[in-house]
């Protein structure tokens, strides 16, 4: 049992034979006003326990779990659709004997960007904004929860629903790939290469999509908002992209892709994990490696950006 | 009676009310400024003016404001519920839809197309017929995104996502995968309007002209009917 069990004996309950010994008589300062009912005087799980339970009720939120059957539906399609592209790949190859997937790991994310944009611009407001909106984020402050957990639960939770998300068709390729009999050690390197490329996806993704959803409570509009955020950028650096490819400005290209949140992520696993560049040109452009290793620095930066704004947001906790 | 002013007006404050125009402006000045830098480093250019406001103008930006005002126009008002004072004054549900129809493509449309058209004779080239072309477009598509998105609002809570799933799924994704795809998208119904206009091959679509009119006014004056009809008999669902 935890130490920090408040002392259950009410100093001034006159004639409290049941208070049996066992519970501390010391005066309790922070009662306010005692009229002799019974006190809670089980287990107190602490900060640690509300942390983890915020993580997971937050995670199966992500997912539409717990909640109503309507509020599945979106990430519930959304999932459907990742698993299912990966699905018919691992079908294709194995039906006409490839010798390899019919694209890389890293590449898998790149392709189905719409739907990990809508995924996190669906979920992130399911997870800050209606807390925003019915006005329970002081109640969570008014437990053991520090704003520090808060902030840190929603975001592991977020960023581990991204990865579910993004890591699953992954592992369906590779399961697939392996009973294909394609060449092991290749599919087990850039499997984990993919991973990896995952890995830091979801923490950006996460961090960019929960900062946008609790500045507003509004859902429609952060949904809007969060998607504004991922697709803008990403529009506007493919058309510069490929007026760089016109221009024949080449070095260019891999630095533009340092304005839009996939740029970034493109540019990181093309430098460091051996991916095919998805720039917007005719033909793959590599990024410099001091594109690359800037791309990994603001990704890195951006996500630690948006925790500590997140950790702003909240310090004045009622709206 | 299609219009009424006071519904109007509530369903412009609705969408741009507070700072959400700061927001919905933000989109149009990331292109002028675009539109700007590319203009000064490249000079005036056809194939790069075709570039960015087919790539980015009218695939991205289009679309996502006119979800935004669409599904801006009414969804909020159903969600809390405040449509009810609506519908309880003797205001026919048909004139609320045309009402917010119009304010929602007037709201796209002045921050898409306009915004396009300005963007287009910056960056010059081809004595701004290429301007005019995708201005156009944005217009076209401006009234048949905000009734698609007006109809998914009186449908769906998730009006939203399922419009930008449409908009990125569907248009985007699977239409430069599938090519029959393109036949039922609005982005290439309005590029077929602006192909007519724009001049050496750099406003393209894979919609005739004449399919694509139809096809317009139809899912136009569909969408505006259904949301009409939604709306005759609209039950308003408990918070989740």
């Amino acid at each position: 049992m935890p130490s920090d069990a408040p002392a259950t004996g009410s100093p001034g309950s006159t004639g409290s034979t049941g208070s049996t010994g066992d519970s501390g008589t010391t005066a309790a300062t922070d009662v306010i006003h005692d009229i002799g009912y019974r006190h809670y005087d089980g287990p107190r799980l602490g900060r640690g326990y509300a942390r983890r339970s915020l993580f997971t009720q937050s995670l199966r939120a992500a997912y539409g779990l717990g909640r109503s059957a309507k509020s599945k539906v979106p990430p519930a399609l959304l999932f459907g659709i990742m698993c299912l592209v990966a699905l018919i790949l691992v079908a294709v190859a194995i039906g006409t004997g490839m010798d390899e997937l019919p694209l890389e790991y890293t590449d898998y994310a790149i392709y189905l960007q719409p739907v990990i944009f809508l995924f996190i611009a669906a979920q992130a407001p399911v997870s800050v904004s209606r807390d925003l909106r019915f006005r329970t984020v002081p109640l969570y402050f008014s437990r053991p929860v520090e704003r520090l957990d808060y902030v840190s639960a929603k975001y592991a939770a977020m960023a581990s629903a991204l990865f579910v998300l993004t890591a699953t068709p992954l592992l369906i390729l590779y399961v697939g790939a392996l009973l294909a009999k394609l060449d092991f050690t290749d599919q087990t390197k850039g499997f984990a290469q993919g991973l990896v490329s995952a890995a830091l996806l979801s923490l950006l993704f996460a961090g960019i999509g929960l900062a946008i959803a609790a500045l507003t409570p509004r859902r429609g509009f952060g949904v809007a908002a969060v998607i504004a955020a991922f697709t803008v950028p990403f529009g506007a650096v493919s058309a510069l992209q490929g007026i760089a490819w016109e221009q024949d400005n080449l070095g260019a290209i891999g630095w533009f892709a340092l304005f839009s949140p996939i740029g970034l992520i493109d540019n990181v696993q093309s430098t460091f994990l051996g991916a095919t560049p998805a720039t917007a040109s005719p033909e793959p452009v590599d990024p410099s490696t001091a594109a690359g290793t800037a791309a990994l620095l603001v990704a890195l930066a951006l996500a630690a950006g948006c925790f500590l704004f997140l950790l702003r947001r909240y310090r004045k906790a009622g709206l | 009676m299609l219009y009424h002013p006071t519904v109007a007006r509530l369903t412009q404050r609705a969408i741009l009310g507070r700072r959400r125009a700061l927001i919905l402006l933000l989109l149009p000045v990331l292109l002028i400024v675009i539109a700007i830098v590319v203009r000064v480093l490249v000079g005036a250019d056809d194939e790069v003016t075709a570039d960015l406001l087919g790539g980015f103008a009218l695939a991205t930006m289009v679309p996502l404001i006119g979800v935004i005002a669409g599904t801006g126009a009414i969804g909020p008002e159903i969600d809390d519920s405040s449509i009810v004072y609506l519908l309880a004054k003797p205001v026919p549900r048909p004139t609320i839809i045309l009402t917010k129809l119009t304010v929602a493509v007037g709201v796209t449309a002045a921050f898409s197309a306009l915004p396009t058209l300005v963007a287009g004779f910056i960056l010059g080239g081809n004595g701004s017929r290429l301007a005019v072309a995708y201005a156009l477009a944005a217009a076209v598509a401006s009234v048949a995104y905000a009734a698609f998105f007006l109809m998914l609002g009186t449908i769906s809570r998730h009006a939203v996502v399922f419009g930008l799933v449409y908009a990125l799924v569907w248009e985007a994704l699977l239409g430069s995968l599938v090519d029959g795809v393109k036949t039922l998208s609005i982005q290439q119904w309005a590029l077929a309007v602006g192909e007519k206009i724009g001049q050496g091959g750099h406003v393209v679509s894979d919609v005739a002209l004449p399919v694509a009119t139809v096809l317009l006014v139809v899912v136009t004056a569909g969408a505006t009917w259904f949301a009409a009809q939604r709306l005759r008999s609209l039950t308003l669902a408990g918070e989740e």
